[in-house]
């Protein structure tokens, strides 16, 4: 790889020591006392709709997004345009659905899914469910989000051997770990204001300076060979990329909601108000989100991957290096700083998020339910602050001593375990018809349904379902939760005319789902 | 707590707002084609991105006039 790139890297630093004072600052911020676990873990419920704005922004659209998605494009053409219905289709979801659950989470004081379910449902061991799902599906998330900061401080010549190569990815997570302990959900809230800044001047500079470089959008879309312009249009007896495209969109937004930081971002706004708004508003990540899905057309109609400078970037990473080695090659180095720098701060803000959403999980539904039952206010605060940096330590383990592409597989299937909790939480928030221990025998069946059926689909995210001699290849993920609901309805009907049992008290009320 | 008083559980017709964009994104071959282009930009891209634009549109009227009602 070429030498370090000292301007990039200034520009880059700079602006990281900027954050850093800011993510410590934030502890003061909308100032509330950091040793109740409401204030550290969901910053008081205080953010109103802008503020919500930014930080929901900044956690669902992660670094890895806005690395991986060009990359996608760039390498299989326009499959990768999946994310756009997808995040078009979710805001209808998050506009009806989480109000309900703000609510109700507001009223007794839920931070947590499994605190919701466990109410809901009194079922300990649904709740139980819910939350290790939610913690085994984050960790590689977390991981993956270290990915594109190593990407990028590759990307600027930063090399070396044994423990100097990872020193400044050490150095970022000490950074990350330190202020989310001391500030919690305060922290990536005002950093992801900058982040989210610097990625839409990024997107926007890519969008309008690269193609005139290129000579127009209209030569860039003809240097796309015809295979990867469109979806193949599907064959006899199967529907082909077109289910596959439809199937990943409507099954990835259904998922998106139910990951325990997106339930963090959403339940630390102020009012079901500011979360409806924000239906309306959010769509903006989505039109950035697709611009910067083009860019991976950008690089190859730039040529990247032919240009000898970026060979060896792209042999350690991949197609992940497609858009900081079009960066490089489109831009000054100032420039190529802040455009890192979005990126990598970009990382810091949904990695904050998740390993906070993990942390609640754990002290709330693992520590209080089964092994402390009755903790001081200060020590359930304390032990989330300790699990965040656990939590933290083990995705670094993670990207430090495994393979990246296992990261990315079990991302893949977090997707799918993820899913399966859709029926207790987000059906939850409207009806308690279900028996909890169908939604439990569901939740089992979708998750080792999933599991195999990814296994034996080679860990791609679509599976080829063959029913009454057709094939409908899908999202796997959306297949196994139409299998949990089956399940889930079949069960409780079943449950029910055996009058197994009461069920157990639902400790909300209808009237709580409301303002 | 200091939201409105209102019960918002009751549906509304708006939403049929929301069922719209499924239909107009969730179906490719609506929009798996190149032409027409525009500046360039195969109908496939322009599409899904002008969805995104319609669909925040269509968010923000179902929020106003839920607000309402």
């Amino acid at each position: 790889m070429q030498g370090v790139n000292w301007v990039a890297l200034t520009i880059f630093v700079l602006l990281f020591g900027f954050i850093t004072w800011l993510g410590f600052a934030a502890a003061r911020w909308r100032k509330g006392d950091l040793e109740l676990l409401h204030e550290w873990g969901l910053g008081g419920r205080r953010f109103g709709t802008v503020i919500t704005w930014f930080l929901v922004g900044g956690d669902l659209y992660t670094a890895y997004t806005f690395v991986a998605v060009p990359a996608l494009a760039f390498g299989a053409g326009a499959l990768a345009f999946f994310a756009v219905p997808y995040t078009i289709v979710m805001y209808p979801i998050l506009f009806l659905v989480f109000p309900r659950l703000w609510y109700v989470c507001n009223k007794h004081g839920y931070i947590t899914a499994g605190d919701f379910v466990r109410g809901r449902f009194g079922n300990r061991w649904l709740a139980l469910a819910i939350t290790i799902t939610g913690i085994v599906a984050t960790m590689p998330y977390i991981a993956l989000q270290l990915v594109g900061i190593q990407v990028v401080l590759g990307a600027m010549g930063i090399s070396g051997t044994g423990l100097m190569a990872d020193l400044p990815l050490l150095i970022a997570f000490a950074i990350l770990a330190a202020f989310t302990y001391s500030s919690g959900l305060r922290a990536p809230a005002s950093i992801a204001i900058v982040k989210d800044i610097l990625i839409y001047i990024t997107a926007f500079a890519a969008v309008i300076v690269i193609p005139m470089q290129l000579g127009g959008f209209g030569k860039i879309f003809a240097a796309v060979t015809a295979d990867k312009l469109l979806l193949a249009p599907p064959g006899a007896n199967t529907t082909g990329a077109y289910s596959a495209y439809a199937t990943l969109a409507l099954g990835s937004a259904l998922a998106l909601f139910l990951y325990p930081h997106s339930m963090t971002g959403i339940l630390s706004a102020s009012s079901g108000r500011a979360i409806r708004k924000n239906a309306a508003l959010l769509p903006g990540y989505t039109f950035m989100l697709g611009l910067l899905a083009l860019i991976g057309f950008f690089a190859i109609a730039a040529g990247i991957k032919g240009l000898p400078e970026f060979a060896a970037g792209f042999k350690q990473f991949g197609n992940n290096f497609a858009v900081p080695a079009l960066m490089l090659h489109s831009f000054p180095a100032w420039f190529v700083g802040v455009a890192f720098a979005a990126i990598g701060i970009g990382a810091l803000v949904p990695a904050a998020i998740m390993s906070i959403a993990a942390a609640n999980l754990y002290t709330r539904n693992i520590h209080r339910e089964f092994i402390n039952k009755n903790p001081t206010n200060k020590q359930e605060a304390q032990m989330a602050k300790w699990v965040s940096l656990i939590v933290k330590v083990g995705a670094l383990a993670f990207i430090l001593f495994v393979p990246t592409q296992f990261a990315i597989q079990l991302q893949l299937l977090g997707g799918i375990w993820i899913i399966q909790t859709l029926p207790a939480v987000m059906l939850g928030a409207y009806t308690r018809w279900f028996n909890s221990w169908a939604l439990l025998i569901g939740w089992a069946i979708g998750t080792y349904a999933g599991t195999t059926m990814a296994i034996s689909a080679q860990l791609k995210p679509t599976y080829p379902l063959a029913f009454g001699g057709h094939i409908y290849p899908g999202y796997t993920a959306f297949y196994t939760l139409l299998l949990n609901l089956v399940v889930a309805v079949v069960l409780t009907l079943v449950f029910n005319a055996m009058k197994a049992r009461a069920p157990a008290a639902d400790a909300t009320a209808a009237a709580d789902y409301h303002a | 707590m200091n939201a409105s008083p209102k019960i918002r559980s009751a549906w509304s017709w708006w939403y049929l707002l929301f069922v719209v964009q499924f239909i107009g994104v969730l179906w490719p071959p609506f929009y798996n084609k190149v032409e027409p282009t525009w500046l360039g930009v195969p109908f496939f891209y322009w599409y899904q991105m002008l969805w995104v634009i319609i669909a925040a549109v269509c968010n923000a009227v179902v929020y106003v006039v839920t607000e309402k009602s």
